[in-house]
């Protein structure tokens, strides 16, 4: 009896609180609602399952703390928000010189740091070169290879880089060894943040659990595991950003963090939306618009060893590209993928719209492989991350490369073994990129290139899988990147994008599989268009995004 | 007592030392590159060498151990490749928010474990004495994530009784201390539920009645100390169960404890946390053993130390 008793009061007060949501949203409704226009104030919540690595812009390099890192440091130079046009930011002008080689920059001169000292040349040219010194075991001391000297002070045998200058307090030159396309781009990405030496050097290997910077926000409190407290930098030199600050709180599921968004305690569900909830958030009306889903600069693939028998034989790779059936790995993800058919994403410049890939056509295949004499097949391993959806996509390549005779024993591991057993050239064999895909770090076609199917990223622990090394196709890389010119931009991407098509249509070093869009979940009162929380390269836009007024 | 202390020390000192020695043998020869890792997806091989440098990876494996097991004697874990901070502040910093959850899941597993095996014994074979079991097998038999799910979804999610995930308050602990404690509970009724039937049956107990105490003071004065014996031996195991559990525990509910950190690390192959985390956890369940050994002499005089 008592029992009943309980569960009809339980009801009861459910259902005034029905009654009164409904009553409190009819009337946001007629008259209240929230108005879609950037609103300066407000502290928002958000969530992530994994404690942030670091906040130091030279080591940083995952999609949770590189928006944070965006936020917290400036750059020479910065994207639009939203876009991938470069526009100043640290930098006021800059000049290029005709050959291409010299970039000289100005400083804006209300720049300084949140500890209050005025931002000067030396801290760029300092910044950089921390960067790039092994000492900081940074992962990004590689893109700024094309700057005289970074050769050098990479491998430790000299201390500082010759080819950049600090000419005057405000003024600094870099000059390069080779016309690069890409430079502005490089100075763009997080790894070129300036930042304070006296606070690197107070706070040593520390600095990135205490960062000082330049950005719109600054780090007031970290309590490890627990949370990250952003608030505003009064001091930043440009009139943004919208919010009085942010608060990331750490060691949330993902389910737990979209049931609470749902209640209205977490304004960004930062890990997305787990793939068992997605078609229910998908299909529900009332959910529908707190879901965000956006193409981003990604391509997931399947390695082939071209160096390894019977890999190497391009048959071989092409009767792989058209087993596998695109569209039904694309619903194993439920649709949050679009089919790949070259090796760039559609967002990039170089994209040929025109240019199909490989068809999916069994008999094809199987007549390729009896061309290569392997009518009974082989046997090959497939690596695969070891987390959802990845070992479900490793089956159905599995079951794909079945029907053509290809047995692939599947080892699902964690990602580090997966990147080890890329990076052994005698280990690697088939490889589904599923959780490392490639996501570009600056929207050009060039970084689809170098690290993930150039000669230098085919070196041991490097993330060239296949261990394509085509000097041919070196050569005409290299030429590419040094059309640096502005008006040779439009001709520079065409001739990537022949590169690109050419590789897979000669060579088929990959199987491109899909592009994977990004999913994040956003509280009803965030405002800002979708692209400031799926930005093209900050991730999350926390500069951009604002409460609903 | 002196000379078994120090005895029962150097034990649990060698069997630390073999802990430190398997796992870390393991993780050598885990198939990751952590220099690899450091150095990024754009290194060159020159990079990457050098990052294997500064970690001390490039020295002989011998040497790589003498470095860990000397640090170790100094409380210095290493210090992480992905977090890139000492294992030591980062496990300092969790292991408070574990010790208050293992503290609260001993508390459930004991009340609950004491209080239903108490009831069974005394309504031995009856209706709730069946019920009280079946509880107790469903308990000792559920896996703890999906009865940390169920809670979350029951309490936290749909009734709004206590906070879905985090840390902080007293309300923050009560469903994650209620899935940790449950899979003791279960064990507890049942063990106490046997020796408290055993007691029962004895003849001091018939001679307790005689002299005409009350139930309640046959039960509680009489029958439960001599009953818990094998309990308190439990307990120290216990905190070796816990140390499993609060993996999951602290994983579903945002629990900022060492369980979680250790969850992460093992998906990063970070593995100086890894390890950092086996060395501390080692240590607590070779000290709740060591507890225990200590403690069941002063409550049985029949367990005399020699």
């Amino acid at each position: 009896m008592g029992v009943v008793m309980r569960k009809d009061v339980v009801m009861k007060k459910s259902w005034l609180r029905g009654a009164a949501i409904a009553l409190v949203l009819g009337a946001g409704l007629a008259n209240l609602g929230y108005a879609d226009t950037a609103h300066q104030g407000g502290v928002i919540v958000v969530t992530y399952k994994d404690d942030m690595a670091t906040l130091d812009p030279a080591i940083g390099y995952d999609w949770q703390n590189w928006s944070m890192i965006n936020s917290l440091f400036s750059r020479l130079v910065d994207y639009k928000f939203g876009t991938t046009e470069i526009v100043p930011s640290l930098a006021d002008t800059w000049t290029i010189s005709p050959d291409g080689l010299v970039y000289t920059f100005k400083l804006n001169p209300k720049s300084k740091f949140t500890n209050g000292r005025r931002i000067a040349a030396a801290d760029v040219k300092y910044s950089i070169e921390r960067a790039v010194n092994p000492k900081t075991q940074g992962p990004g001391g590689g893109f700024f290879h094309s700057i005289v000297g970074q050769d050098k002070m990479a491998d430790g045998s000299a201390t500082t880089i010759s080819g950049i200058e600090a000419v005057d307090d405000s003024t600094v030159k870099f000059t390069l060894s080779q016309p690069d396309a890409t430079f502005l781009n490089v100075l763009a990405l997080n790894f070129a943040s300036v930042v304070p030496k006296e606070a690197v050097d107070a706070e040593g290997a520390d600095f990135g659990k205490k960062p000082v910077g330049s950005g719109a926000f600054k780090l007031d409190e970290w309590v490890a595991g627990q949370r990250l407290v952003f608030s505003r930098n009064v001091d930043y030199f440009r009139d943004r950003p919208n919010l009085d600050g942010f608060k990331v709180e750490i060691g949330q599921e993902p389910l737990v963090a979209i049931l609470r968004l749902q209640r209205g305690e977490v304004d960004i569900a930062g890990d997305g939306i787990p793939p068992a909830k997605y078609l229910e958030m998908k299909n529900s009306p009332d959910a529908k618009d707190t879901i965000v889903d956006r193409e981003q600069f990604e391509t997931s693939y399947i390695t082939i060893n071209t160096t390894k028998k019977p890999l190497d034989d391009l048959r071989v790779r092409k009767a792989i590209n058209m087993a596998i059936d695109k569209d039904r790995i694309v619903r194993i993800v439920n649709g949050r993928a679009t089919p790949a058919g070259q090796v760039l994403p559609p967002l990039m410049p170089g994209f040929d719209k025109d240019y199909k890939g490989y068809p999916h056509d069994v008999a094809g295949a199987k007549k390729l492989m009896d061309e290569a004499g392997l009518k009974d097949g082989f046997s090959t391993t497939l690596y695969a991350m070891n987390t959802d959806p990845n070992p479900r996509i490793a089956q159905a390549i599995q079951q794909d490369l079945a029907v053509i005779g290809v047995k692939a024993e599947i080892k699902a591991l964690a990602q580090p073994e997966v990147i080890a057993a890329g990076g052994a050239k005698d280990q690697s064999e088939l490889i589904w990129s599923g959780g490392m895909g490639w996501i570009a770090d600056f929207p050009d076609p060039s970084d689809f290139y170098g690290p993930i199917l150039g000669c230098g990223g085919a070196v041991t622990g490097g993330w060239n899988w296949s261990w394509f090394c085509d000097k041919s196709f070196e050569d005409r890389a290299t030429k590419a990147d040094a059309m640096s010119k502005p008006e040779q931009k439009d001709e520079r991407f065409k001739v990537w994008a022949k590169i690109f098509t050419d590789i897979q249509m000669q060579q088929a070093p990959w199987a491109p599989v899909f592009n994977e869009r990004r999913v994040v979940a956003k509280s009803k009162r965030m405002g800002g268009a979708d692209e400031v929380y799926i930005d093209p390269t900050r991730v999350i836009d926390y500069e951009a995004i604002y409460i609903k007024s | 007592m002196a000379v078994l202390l120090a005895q029962r020390l150097l034990q649990s000192i060698a069997v630390l030392f073999g802990v430190a020695i398997v796992t870390f043998l393991l993780l050598h020869y885990l198939p990751a590159d952590p220099a690899a890792l450091v150095a990024g997806r754009s290194a060159t091989a020159q990079m990457i060498a050098n990052v294997r440098h500064q970690l001390g990876l490039d020295l002989p494996l011998p040497l790589q151990f003498w470095n860990y097991i000397s640090g170790l004697v100094h409380a210095n874990l290493g210090r992480s490749y992905v977090q890139r901070s000492e294992v030591a502040t980062l496990v300092a910093a969790r292991l408070p928010a574990t010790l208050v959850l293992m503290a609260c899941g001993i508390l459930v597993e004991v009340a609950l474990g004491l209080t239903l095996g108490v009831i069974a014994a005394l309504r031995r074979n009856g209706f709730i004495d069946r019920m009280v079991m079946t509880l107790a097998f469903i308990g000792v038999s559920s896996p703890q994530f999906v009865v940390a799910l169920l809670l979350l979804y029951v309490f936290a999610a749909q009734l709004s009784w206590f906070p879905m995930s985090g840390y902080g308050t007293p309300a923050h602990v009560v469903l994650p201390a209620l899935t940790l404690g449950l899979l003791g509970a279960g064990w507890y009724a049942r063990m106490v539920r046997s020796a408290m039937i055993d007691v029962l049956n004895q003849d001091y107990i018939r001679t307790a009645r005689a002299k005409g105490l009350s139930g309640s003071r046959v039960v509680l004065r009489h029958a439960l100390p001599n009953a818990l014996l094998p309990i308190v031996a439990m307990i120290g195991i216990d905190i070796g169960q816990f140390m499993g559990g609060v993996v999951v525990v602290e994983a579903v509910y945002g629990w900022p404890g060492i369980g979680q950190l250790a969850w992460q690390a093992i998906q990063q192959t970070d593995v100086p946390i890894i390890m950092g985390v086996t060395m501390v956890s080692s240590l607590a369940i070779v000290l709740g053993n060591l507890l225990a050994d200590l403690v069941a002499p002063l409550l049985d005089p029949k367990i005399r130390i020699r």
